[in-house]
């Protein structure tokens, strides 16, 4: 049985003689030197950067190959405030982006469908936003969130706000804004997932006596997983890193995330090292988090 | 049919109706499965030719290496008696119906037939298209998409789409398959018109026994990677030489004996069975040795009364009990119980007049020991029988 | 039918107020295009056409946008390409290498685009190429090759592999097979691929930022004006954008269904 098996899949997976075996993956080539070229030797020369230490009496900006590891230590010490922060903000933007995705995936997915053109209108809207500039949205949210504007207006009218109350230049503006720049990057994988799900299954549950909610929990959100994880990371990782949103929308001191740190180290200070640094500890972490996230989550296909 | 213009040798050879095909001491390793081991054949010019096996027993991975969509681990391929092993699939004069039809979806019908026409710059493509179309009585639908046939007509466009190109060789993986019964009938029937009406050699691979004993000429039984036994479907079936075959084409009652003498001039074995003695002509036993299994098909075997004389012309069989009854319109199958032997099949004609004996009656079992035969006392007699794990 | 339907009215509401919370900064963008602001568009002073009269009024504006859009066509261009042959590889390969390259493409997606870029500049700096037009493309390529992977991924997964081997068995050589067969079959999935890899590309402002030395494309270019105040023809030439992307979406989907009949 086994023995049988195995040959079916041999047999089934078996590639044709021209495009299969060699020539398949011969079509790699490029583009793996590509990335060894301009991914895995930059991340490299990245790791080497981070340990690079200062030319003695040299100017700024000039530093020499070295395996300086107090780099680390020095470079966190003086700055795990804004990593921790940019891990924070990003999460609550994540958490954010699937409140408000999720129903608008649902709503795509399940209540659209068979209305192609409805289904057609709406997955537009939700790539919309990428079609205009992104910095430009951004700047259009600090104008709407803006002292005199409309929204702070309503929100003082409303005591949600004390009355010299802002919005701009807080925590929150920068979630939202996070929240906002990566949302469609949610719906679009939770649109796909949900798109998939059958509507039998939902029959099926409804038929077993489950109640519209208990059918949302039992099937529609477990079959939906890999929906969420796949919208979730690629809500996360961009999140994380970001500066524009927290230097456009943030203040200088209590909203600076490790994005704006990394890129003032190393175009206005000439700090390579400690950038470096930075961007080493960020990177690691994302992927320590995401590979304990997606065991977790049990969808190892992610690719 | 005009010549075809190309510099191809091969392929030119592809406008010659039906050529031989011969497989020789050909095998294929995946890893460390050996899918077909050591296999010759050969295939007469013109004929319908079945190669008959259950699933997973090399028979399509042989197709593929005869097609040149697989490579052979060691042998050699020849069509027409040219040697065609290092040919790639596009300069073989031969055309496969796959299992899944594989037809272009982003082709109509017709360009899916013209497809081979067009690559070999053939002329007259939308002409000779229509009337390959027409054969497979589908010219009408030639502007249609795959997507919006029937399963039955995707079937008979693949079918079209391999003939129009008029391949020395003509190879069918399974092409029914996914037919339910009924069309599965009719196609078979037509499927034999066509191949009688163009002439070409055609190889057909099925897990369907009864599919191949109507359909080919010659039936090749094949089992793990290795043919078993080739001949006519009636040769086959009244001459089986494994119990393998014996199993697999139709159903056989085989039983452990040792031939203990040799009546008749030779021409007849006698066989202890458990303390009965029992005839087989010996024309119809392969045995080497003494130790035999006796063979006897459940439609030969006639269910007479317990105590019931029956004359010395026929082996009787007795102790048995009728322990299951099934009624199937044109035969009533019975399963006796004969202790120490296990459980034997019987199919009795419903000729009318006969009565059905119901689960529990004790009954003999008497045949004409002419259909009797007997195969190599060491083989498993259950070998090709339907094993519910077995089955995919 | 109606048990099924979660939640009633309550759904459809959170959602028209996602799309409300999506679209709303899109809507102001376009509105402050005809804003008669002066150069700083800041608040809204009353409705004109001006900008859109002369959107290459501001300096510097449309040659930031010609940048963006040379930058666009060549990365997706050349990550297309690469990709779609890296799918297609990854997909019919057998051989024990795949969770490397599996993880190859998909370490550029989960790294952020800050670690890109600094990694990217290091790499440029210690090769001592000039920051410019030809290290964003390259830098842009990189980061949108794995997406293209992923699309054309997911098309060439759905492909029968008997439909190649039936083209061979039907006389097509190994190039006819791909062209008659496989790239027409896989070419919803390479475009789809390739607009992604577009905007991506054109939309790029972090990796930009740290590869582009000298060179401005159009994000970096509003970026830059922020402090000073964006003119209103960077709001026309992003509403433009706009509206010829909803134009492409809607033909191609007008296309794709008059296929399907």
């Amino acid at each position: 049985m086994l023995r049988r098996s195995r040959a079916g899949t041999a047999l089934a997976g078996q590639p044709p003689a021209p495009a299969g075996g060699r020539g398949a993956r011969r079509l790699l080539v490029p583009g793996v030197l590509y990335l060894g070229v301009f991914f895995v030797l930059p991340v490299g020369t990245l790791l080497a950067t981070s340990l690079y230490a200062p030319v003695p009496g040299g100017e700024l900006g000039q530093y020499t190959p070295a395996l300086r590891w107090q780099n680390y230590p020095e470079a966190l010490g003086a700055f795990w405030p804004q990593l921790v922060r940019s891990f924070a903000f990003a999460g609550a933007a994540t958490v954010v982006a699937l409140v408000v995705g999720y129903p608008m995936a649902y709503v795509i997915a399940v209540r659209a469908r068979g209305r192609r053109t409805l289904q057609g209108l709406l997955v537009v809207l939700v790539v919309a936003p990428f079609f205009t500039s992104f910095i430009l949205r951004t700047i259009a949210w600090k104008q709407i969130l803006a002292d005199g504007g409309a929204v702070v207006g309503a929100l003082r009218w409303l005591h949600v706000l004390p009355p010299d109350g802002r919005v701009s230049a807080t925590s929150a503006a920068v979630v939202v804004g996070l929240t906002y720049s990566f949302l469609p990057f949610m719906v679009l994988p939770l649109f796909a997932a949900l798109e998939r799900l059958d509507p039998r299954l939902l029959e099926a549950g409804a038929d077993l006596y489950a109640a519209p909610a208990t059918t949302f929990r039992r099937v529609t959100l477990p079959l939906s997983m890999p929906g969420v994880v796949a919208g979730t990371l690629l809500t996360f990782i961009p999140a994380v890193g970001d500066y524009v949103n927290s230097s456009l929308l943030g203040n200088s001191t209590t909203t600076v995330m490790i994005g704006q740190v990394v890129d003032a180290r190393f175009f206005r200070l000439l700090d390579y090292p400690t950038a470096a640094v930075l961007s080493v500890v960020l990177m690691v972490t994302i992927l320590v988090l995401v590979t304990a996230y997606v065991r977790r989550a049990g969808t190892e296909d992610l690719v | 049919m005009t010549a075809v213009g190309t510099d191809d040798p091969t392929v030119e050879r592809a406008t010659a109706a039906g050529a031989a095909l011969e497989i020789e001491g050909v095998s294929r390793r995946f890893g460390d499965f050996l899918a077909v081991d050591d296999l010759t054949l050969a295939v007469a010019s013109g004929t319908f030719f079945a190669l008959l096996g259950p699933s997973g027993c090399g028979k399509t991975t042989t197709l593929r290496m005869v097609a040149g969509l697989e490579r052979p681990s060691a042998g050699t391929v020849r069509l027409a008696g040219q040697d065609v092993t290092g040919v790639p699939a596009h300069r073989r004069p031969v055309n496969t119906v796959f299992q899944s039809y594989a037809l272009f979806p982003h082709l109509d019908v017709l360009e899916n037939v013209a497809f081979g026409l067009r690559r070999r710059r053939t002329r007259d493509v939308r002409a000779r298209a229509l009337e390959a179309l027409e054969l497979v009585e589908l010219a009408h639908l030639a502007d249609r998409r795959p997507a919006q046939l029937s399963g039955g007509q995707q079937q008979r466009v693949a079918l079209a789409r391999a003939v129009v190109n008029r391949p020395a060789l003509l190879l069918l993986d399974e092409p029914l398959g996914a037919l339910d019964l009924k069309l599965r009938r009719r196609m078979q029937l037509e499927l034999k018109r066509i191949q009688a009406e163009v002439g070409i050699t055609f190889v057909h691979v099925t897990h369907d026994q009864e599919e191949a004993m109507t359909m080919a000429d010659t039936v090749a039984v094949m089992n793990r990677g290795r043919i078993e036994q080739v001949g006519a479907p009636a040769d086959l079936y009244e001459h089986p030489r494994t119990a393998f075959v014996a199993n697999f084409l139709g159903q056989s009652n085989l039983v452990p004996g040792t031939v203990v003498e040799v009546l008749d001039g030779g021409r007849v074995l006698g066989v202890d069975v458990a303390g009965t003695r029992l005839r087989v002509p010996a024309a119809r036993s392969v045995a080497a040795g003494p130790r035999v299994l006796v063979g006897v098909r459940p439609e030969k075997i006639r269910l007479v009364g317990a105590d019931e004389q029956v004359g010395t012309a026929h082996d009787v069989l007795r102790g048995g009990t009728v322990v299951d009854t099934s009624f199937t319109g044109v035969s009533t199958q019975y399963q006796v119980d004969v202790g120490a032997l296990g459980t034997v099949g019987v199919f009795a004609q419903n000729a009318g007049g006969t009565p059905v004996h119901p689960p529990g009656t004790p009954v003999a079992l008497a045949w004409d020991p002419d259909f009797a035969f007997a195969l190599d006392g060491d083989e498993e007699p259950a070998a090709g029988t339907v094993d519910l794990d077995d089955e995919p | 039918m109606t048990r099924l339907r979660l939640g009633g009215a309550v759904v459809p509401t959170f959602a028209a107020l996602g799309f409300l919370f999506l679209l709303v900064p899109v809507a102001y963008t376009v509105l402050f295009s005809f804003n008669d602001g002066g150069k700083t568009n800041l608040v809204w002073r009353g409705f004109t056409l001006d900008a859109w009269r002369n959107p290459c009024g501001a300096p510097r504006v449309c040659s930031a946008l010609v940048g963006s859009l040379q930058v666009g066509a060549v990365s997706t261009v050349v990550a297309t390409t690469l990709g779609t042959l890296l799918a297609i590889g990854l997909v019919r390969a057998r051989f024990g290498g795949r969770p490397a390259v599996d993880l190859l493409v998909f370490l550029p997606m989960a790294t952020p685009e800050v670690v890109l870029g600094a990694a990217l500049v290091s790499q440029f700096l210690s090769l001592r190429l000039p920051l410019g037009f030809g290290t964003v493309v390259l830098a842009h390529v990189m980061f949108c090759l794995s997406f293209v992977v992923v699309a054309v991924k997911a098309r060439v997964s759905t492909l029968d592999p008997a439909l190649e081997q039936a083209a061979a068995d039907l006389y097509a050589t190994p190039w006819q097979a791909f062209w008659r067969v496989t790239f027409p079959l896989l070419l919803p999935g390479i475009g789809a691929a390739a607009l992604l890899a577009f905007s991506l590309s054109f939309d790029d402002f972090i990796v930009t930022s740290f590869t582009s030395g000298g060179f401005t494309t159009f994000p970096k270019f509003v970026y830059v004006s922020a402090t000073r105040g964006i003119p209103p023809q960077a709001n026309v030439i992003s509403s433009a954008m706009f509206v010829l992307a909803l134009l492409v979406v809607l033909v191609v989907q007008v296309v794709a269904r008059a296929r399907r009949r």
